[in-house]
């Protein structure tokens, strides 16, 4: 064989290899998406967003598990958030020689890939403990520990792509070094900065370890944050492990529901992305 | 090579280029680049003392941890003329630059020791307030800098820094920064677009235009036409013999012809050194130093 065959032979062989391993993935995701569809789509009625969790053998739907994970992902993102660029921020315009920031992004790296169960026992003790009852803000600040770290990463690595000759030409003007970060290099990064922030909102929108420790479940309609609130994780944790079939209906609707959700808030962010490419 | 000799040009003020002297007699300059000429014509024939120097620089060194970039420079530009400085790569031309509006100073590893005199103020005292020295003395880079927001607010964005004007006087002052880069009628029916939409050269134009909006008093300018097509570096030489009736303006280029045509003085610079320093006519015709003439002439770099 020539050398020339034997490399279009190994170039074939290993473009094989490739596309299987690209098609064994993507046909379990389709499979679950698939049985999510297949089990959930009847379960997708007006009921189920404007009634609440049944007892077993009534009929009911979801609204305060829809309101509730609604309220804690969005306090959990408000708190988050601000928390995570600011810190993203000083890691990438202030700690690029300093010991403190190496120490920072190391914790920070931990904290990403910590189990988010260790979260929800940290929050439990932290406040669940302290205040005596399981409570939507306990829920919500266990979702914002995991906001964080997500958003820092994110953050810091948006901003390292500004060129430095923009900050250059900033500092150049005699801009001062606050003004230039929220002025010119956040704008040449927000794209990037908002994409991060929608993928920790999707990364905590399935969390169900942590809040089983904080915000536990509310089988009613409830608005106060001091209480124990419903969410989807949960509910379809207890519904699906039930021996009920329309609990479990209702399960695999939330998890559709919640699937097609993350699905959407994803597909916001590659567009996001995207725009900043066109922009350039 | 950096003697006082050198700080001190001797001969004419100013080279006498594109015929300019014979041109000084026949006066009604209508089209703007016979009226350069004459301009050009006019201030060779008056032989006025040359302008005081804006900037001594006395025994700067210049160190990126410990390797030193600048070996002891010592020299003069001189206020409303063009100082070039050239040199092969990495002979420290950019780098001197970078010192006279301190903006090394964003890099913690570099530093920079002797004197550099502006107006008589040494810039490198460490109580120098960084901004107000850098909205004094404006610079345009490399390569084109947009900001990610739009023509008009790019160009106000210095001058909303220091000056708080009414919406009416902003924009007459932003309109005079583009006119003054030659890019007013290119942009004006667009100026709430992206800057990031504009064209390599006319981003380049908004980036001058930015720089003077400010009214510095000095112009340093980073090889400003090395990333554009010979168009858009003859519309920027252009602007900068407009530019220099008011400003002290220093140019980096890697352009002989670009430094012969648009500088009043050069600066040959060789391994951290200046080799030497004197009229650009003088540097480009008779130069005193073998490796000036080597140099400019292609025999190495």
């Amino acid at each position: 064989m020539s050398p020339y065959a034997r490399r279009r032979a190994t170039n074939s062989l290993v473009l094989g290899l490739s596309l299987a391993a690209t098609v064994f993935g993507l046909v379990w995701l389709a499979f679950i998406f698939w049985t999510l569809l297949r089990n959930g789509i009847s379960a997708i009625t007006l009921d189920l967003f404007v009634q609440t969790t049944p007892p077993p053998g009534s009929a009911g739907g979801l609204r305060n598990a829809i309101f509730g994970s609604l309220v804690m992902t969005l306090v959990a993102t408000l708190v988050g958030s601000p928390i995570g660029i600011l810190a993203g921020t000083f890691l990438a315009e202030y700690g690029r020689a300093n010991p403190i920031a190496s120490v920072v992004r190391f914790i920070n790296d931990i904290l990403l890939s910590a189990p988010s169960i260790i979260v929800g026992i940290f929050i439990y003790q932290l406040m669940v403990l302290q205040m005596g009852h399981f409570s939507a803000w306990a829920g919500a600040m266990a979702l914002a520990m995991i906001v964080i770290p997500v958003v820092v990463r994110t953050t810091e690595d948006m901003l390292n792509l500004v060129p430095g000759s923009l900050r250059e030409a900033a500092f150049a003007l005699g801009t001062p070094k606050w003004k230039v970060i929220v002025m010119v290099t956040y704008r040449a990064a927000v794209q990037g900065m908002l994409t991060g922030v929608l993928l920790a909102v999707a990364r905590i929108s399935g969390e169900t370890a942590p809040l089983l420790f904080t915000a536990l479940n509310n089988q009613f309609w409830s608005t106060n944050m001091n209480a124990p609130m419903a969410n989807l994780p949960v509910v379809i944790f207890q519904f699906a492990l039930s021996p009920y079939k329309d609990w479990q209906s209702l399960a695999w609707g939330g998890a559709l529901l919640i699937t097609v959700a993350i699905l959407v808030l994803n597909i916001t962010a590659r567009l996001l992305a995207n725009l900043k490419s066109f922009a350039k | 090579m950096s003697t006082d000799a050198n700080l001190q040009p001797t001969g004419p003020d100013r080279p006498q280029r594109f015929g300019a002297a014979q041109q000084s007699g026949n006066g009604a300059p209508a089209p703007t680049h016979a009226a350069i000429i004459a301009e050009r014509a006019k201030a060779a024939t008056a032989k006025v003392p040359a302008p005081p120097e804006k900037v001594l620089v006395r025994d700067l060194r210049f160190y990126y941890k410990q390797y030193e970039a600048l070996k002891g420079i010592n020299l003069g530009l001189r206020d409303k003329r063009v100082t070039a400085f050239i040199g092969p790569s990495g002979c420290g031309k950019s780098t001197l630059l970078r010192i006279l509006n301190r903006i090394y100073q964003l890099y913690p590893e570099q530093r920079a020791t002797g004197e550099v005199l502006v107006d008589g103020r040494n810039i490198l005292d460490p109580k120098e307030d960084l901004n107000l020295l850098r909205a004094k003395i404006g610079m345009v880079f490399q390569k084109p800098t947009p900001f990610p927001m739009s023509i008009h607010d790019n160009v106000a964005f210095g001058i909303r820094l220091y000056e708080k004007l009414p919406p009416s006087e902003l924009d007459a002052r932003v309109e005079s920064a583009l006119r003054r880069a030659a890019l007013w009628d290119e942009v004006k029916d667009k100026l709430k677009q992206s800057g990031l939409s504009l064209s390599g050269g006319q981003q380049q134009r908004l980036c001058i235009a930015r720089a003077i909006a400010v009214k510095p008093e000095i112009l340093l300018l980073d090889e400003p036409a090395s990333a554009l097509d010979p168009i858009s570096t003859q519309r920027i030489e252009e602007l900068i013999n407009e530019l220099k009736t008011d400003y002290c303006i220093v140019i980096v280029t890697h352009n002989m012809q670009q430094a012969a045509r648009s500088s009043d003085y050069t600066a040959f610079m060789y391994l951290g050194e200046l080799v030497e320093f004197d009229e650009t006519e003088v540097i480009f015709t008779h130069p005193k130093n073998k490796r000036t003439e080597d140099y400019i002439t292609g025999r190495f770099g």
